[in-house]
């Protein structure tokens, strides 16, 4: 399988050093991604699941830096390489959906050239084949009239338009995998369905794979095809997407999906997690959860598991390790 | 005999849009965003209403209005307690960190609405202080903190905290939890509901997440451009929905347990507010708008089962309604 | 139900101090040798300044001290000097290093004084104009400009004219100084008036000032309390560049003869003093007081852009 994995990070590393000490942000994150298919990152604010998608860009901020392990594209490992080559990678191999439309727009370039600008440099194409490509991108996002918009600027558009041509801009050099980190987090609820509706099929249509980061499990469930659920800079539960929601295993990933309000009549209060996620530099010994898991063992607060494989899916937890065995 | 605290009736708050002096003088109209138009609704004592809508549709504008923290241009905001000692308005803001001001300790923050309104002795006042921490869930210690050494949920506890201290009757929370993680969030609907229950409280919950309404309202208005298109108890509302708009936005909701869409939800964006459309202002975007939904404003319409709808199609009985399990 | 870290990283609150040493100001401090050293610098003339009635090796104000035979001796190194007057005299046998610690209180008195009211006017002002907005605002913020299109110089000269002309001569020796502290004031307070109401723009929006208003708190109580604490940090900047400016300032005005009376000289009169005797040959009575006050203005300016890097968010 992982010879045919597009994306594949292997014990993924990342520290930020402080005037206090190194901080862990991410610790030893494994995963892969097929050729088109859907992942989602999930997880709350200061999980990783952001910086994860910055690093396999190369947009780690510093003094933030990747400490060890290894991100593979294809047979190419891209961790390693200068600002100069990644640059390269990005956009024509890497394309990137970000939170808020304003960070990858100009404001003070007009939609069309901006979109001219993104597919000339990865494809070798005249203006005119370009602007053609532009005003066909423009379509497939869904932009009504698209002549007329074509010398528009970005605040002369709502945000779900900035939204998608974001994407469309993303999409212009046909790259093989999209990381999209909270693309539909800022927008209203009908526009965001309307926005992962076009991810979804524009993705499909292209074969484009995706990595999907969101702190909202019901994007994740419309969208993915698997699902990686991130706490204190690990991944604790990774599988398929509708078995990790009906039956989830890590104990983290059950509260969470005990304390997500749903539309069902209310019969006592929501299951919930007491505490809070540690921050960097106050991370327990042994697994991050156990201050807060209502099964902690002794082996749990000695020792950080690791991700095992059982049921088509990776959990990484003592306990449910435990009663798999003994079952 | 129904108890009502709080009646709301034909409230509008317009914002002049600035013009130059020539185009004025020159005759040209003014522009107003009508951020709220013609909002009326009832709440009952002990009872927990909510508004919901996506931006731009006026229900920030409202809450503020109700809290008194904004004047309307037009319509009445009565309590019925109103000049009765004993009577406060407290209100729990969106944004974890901003509702308090980072140079004061939290304790000083909690103890202000006590200490100002002079509603106990000095000597009383560390106490209640203590007290009121540990109702929200935090220790009475943390009291000589400093905002900047909480998280955004215990900064939401004393922000609550300090909206009990000034013993409200009423409670307006503007999207509390909109700014939390799941878990965080979990705690504080857990918490806020435990409240009601114990105090007693009347409250007007602002929130833009139809699931956190589910969970701690008793009756939903959906407002949309300043106007209020349904208003139900909340399970009809969810079980029922009858506005075109109401249905939609539940229908867009990324449900849990979804089969995969097959068609794509209704497109349309929400128009400005500067320049709403004629007549119903959701007609551009509704599948059963007709000639009349172009010219005519609908008004709320009582309908049997205790919801009000302001739609010709649904007065006119043109539209099914979907049964949402 | 609590929100803490695990029962084993408790440990007892630290002291204010201790949080103060910890923080990031003192750690930028410690960081950058040039804050180390200008702040050094500032802090002994300010001692010097404060103590100069003690330390200094003569009073230069008390006529029976002085003796002719001492005038114009050079500095301590040169030829000709000596080692009672290190930095040598002027012309009426005044030991220049007393003359400078003396001066150096003035100066230092009057920019102190004239930035502290500017700060209170300014910072007022510019409360009132951002906390209440429309009229008031745009009222206050055309004096502002109105202020603004004079030069302070001139702004200065003014004030300073006027009082000659208009107070007799006796009540005007003694007011002077105040004279000059509320000439240079006035002139400066814009800047702070318009830091403060950007500020206070941006903070009256906060949630912590509608929950000051929900409880019924009025507006002056909610500017002070509430608003206040919080726009002060570019505040403490511009007073601290705004010091090096009323030093200079003060020293033109002196050096035209406008400012402070000669019985009580600050470095700018020395400045003119010793050039009406700079071709003579005696360069010691004129640079002394010039290179001190380039050392001190330079110690406070670099100790200001210093703090307006510690202060800007953008470049955390």
């Amino acid at each position: 399988m992982t010879s045919q994995a597009l994306l594949r990070v292997q014990h993924l590393r990342v520290e930020i050093p402080t005037r206090r000490g190194v901080l862990l942000a991410l610790d030893d994150v494994s995963f892969a991604i097929a050729p088109g298919e859907i992942l989602g990152f999930v997880g709350e604010s200061g999980a990783g699941k952001s910086l994860t998608g910055m690093a396999i860009l190369g947009l780690l901020d510093p003094p933030g830096r990747v400490a060890s392990g290894e991100i593979w594209l294809g047979e190419r490992r891209i961790d390693t390489l200068s600002q100069r080559e990644m640059r390269l990678i990005r956009g024509k191999q890497i394309g990137a959906v970000f939170q808020d439309p304003l960070m990858s727009l100009n404001p003070l370039l007009q939609i069309g050239d901006q979109l001219i600008e993104s597919i000339r440099t990865h494809l070798p194409l005249s203006h005119e084949q370009a602007t053609a490509r532009a005003l066909e991108l423009m379509r497939a996002v869904g932009i009504p009239a698209p002549e007329a918009r074509f010398t528009a600027y970005p605040h002369q558009f709502s945000g779900g338009m900035r939204q998608r041509i974001v994407i469309a801009l993303a999409l212009c050099a046909q790259p093989l995998l999209i990381v999209a980190d909270e693309p539909t987090t800022a927008l209203d609820v009908s526009i965001q369905a309307q926005v992962l509706h076009l991810l979804k099929s524009l993705c499909r249509e292209q074969g484009t794979a995706m990595l999907l980061v969101t702190h909202d499990m019901g994007v994740i469930a419309e969208t993915a095809d698997r699902v990686a659920v991130m706490y204190a800079g690990r991944i604790v539960e990774i599988g398929p997407v509708a078995d990790v929601i009906k039956a989830p295993v890590h104990p983290y990933t059950r509260g969470l999906m005990g304390a997500i309000p749903s539309l069902v009549p209310v019969t006592g209060p929501l299951a919930q997690i007491d505490g809070a996620m540690p921050r960097l530099n106050a991370r327990p010994d042994g697994c991050a959860f156990h201050p807060r898991c209502p099964a902690a063992t002794a082996q749990c607060r000695a020792q950080s598991p690791g991700l095992e494989t059982r049921h088509g899916r990776q959990v990484a937890c003592w306990v449910t390790q435990a009663s798999q065995e003994a079952a | 005999m129904t108890d009502i605290a709080l009646q709301v009736s034909d409230l509008q708050r317009h914002f002049p849009v600035g013009q130059s002096l020539l185009r004025a003088a020159l005759g040209g109209t003014a522009q107003s965003i009508r951020a709220v138009e013609g909002v009326g609704f009832n709440i009952q004592r002990g009872q927990t209403f909510s508004l919901v809508g996506e931006s731009g549709c006026g229900k920030s504008t409202l809450a503020r209005l109700v809290a008194g923290l904004d004047t309307p241009t037009g319509g009445k905001v009565r309590f019925s307690d109103a000049g009765k000692t004993g009577h406060r308005i407290q209100m729990i803001f969106q944004d974890p960190y901003a509702s308090l001001n980072p140079r004061y300790r939290v304790g000083t923050a909690i103890a202000e609405p006590i200490r100002f309104q002079k509603l106990l002795p000095e000597a009383a006042v560390l106490p209640r202080v203590h007290e009121l921490l540990r109702q929200v869930g935090l220790a009475a210690a943390d009291a000589t903190k400093f905002p900047h050494e909480f998280s955004g949920g215990q900064r939401q506890r004393v922000s609550i905290a300090r909206a009990l201290a000034g013993n409200p009757t009423f409670l307006v929370c503007d999207e509390p939890t909109s700014a939390l993680d799941v878990s965080v969030q979990a705690q504080i609907l857990n918490l806020l509901r435990q409240l009601q229950a114990e105090l007693g409280l009347t409250c007007l919950f602002i929130s833009h997440n139809l699931a956190v309404i589910n969970y701690v309202s008793h009756d939903v208005g959906v407002m949309y451009l300043g106007r209020l298109v349904e208003v139900a108890p909340t399970r009809v509302l969810f079980e029922a929905p009858k506005h075109p708009y109401t249905q939609m936005l539940l229908a867009a909701l990324p449900r849990l347990d979804t089969r995969r869409r097959e068609k794509p939800p209704i497109m349309g964006e929400i128009p400005s507010p500067l320049a709403p459309p004629s007549g119903c202002a959701f007609h551009p975007r509704c599948p059963h708008a007709n000639a009349r939904c172009q010219s005519e404003l609908p008004t709320l319409q009582d309908a049997p089962d205790g919801s009000s709808i302001a739609c010709h199609a649904v007065a006119e009985g043109r539209i099914p309604v979907p049964l949402f399990p | 139900m609590m929100d803490q870290a695990p029962a084993g990283l408790l440990v007892p609150a630290p002291s204010v101090w201790h949080r103060f040493l910890d923080s990031d100001f003192v750690f930028s401090f410690r960081q950058s040798p040039t804050a180390i050293v200008a702040a050094a610098v500032l802090l002994l003339f300010v001692l010097v300044a404060l103590l100069a009635p003690w330390i200094a090796p003569q009073n230069p104000f008390d006529p029976t001290a002085l003796e002719l035979i001492n005038s114009r001796i050079p500095p301590a190194w040169l030829e000709g000097g000596q080692a009672r007057f290190p930095l040598g005299t002027d012309g009426q046998g005044r030991d220049l290093l007393s003359v400078l610690m003396f001066g150096l209180r003035i100066s230092l008195l009057v920019s102190f004084c004239a930035t502290l009211f500017a700060l209170a006017v300014g910072v007022t002002l510019g409360l009132i104009s951002g906390y209440a907005g429309g009229r008031i605002d745009n009222l206050i913020m055309r004096l502002a400009d109105m202020q603004l299109s004079f030069p302070t110089i001139l702004v200065a000269l003014l004030i300073d004219g006027l009082s000659r002309a208009l107070l007799p001569r006796s009540v005007h020796e003694q007011l002077a100084l105040w004279v000059v502290v509320f000439a240079i004031g006035i002139s400066t307070w814009v800047q702070y008036a318009r830091t403060v109401r950007g500020a206070t723009l941006v903070e009256k929006t906060k949630d912590y000032v509608h929950a000051a208003r929900l409880i019924g708190m009025g507006p002056l109580r909610i500017l002070f309390k509430h608003v206040l604490p919080n726009v002060l940090g570019p505040v403490l900047v511009i007073a601290t560049l705004s010091l090096g400016l009323g030093i200079l300032t003060e020293a033109t005005l002196s050096f035209l003869g406008l400012g402070v009376p000669p019985t009580s000289p600050s470095l700018g009169t020395l400045i003119r003093i010793g050039n009406e005797v700079l071709f003579s040959g005696e360069w010691w009575v004129t640079v002394m007081p010039g290179a001190c006050l380039v050392v001190l203005v330079l110690a406070i300016n670099l100790l200001g852009d210093w703090l307006r890097d510690v202060f800007n968010p953008k470049l955390k």
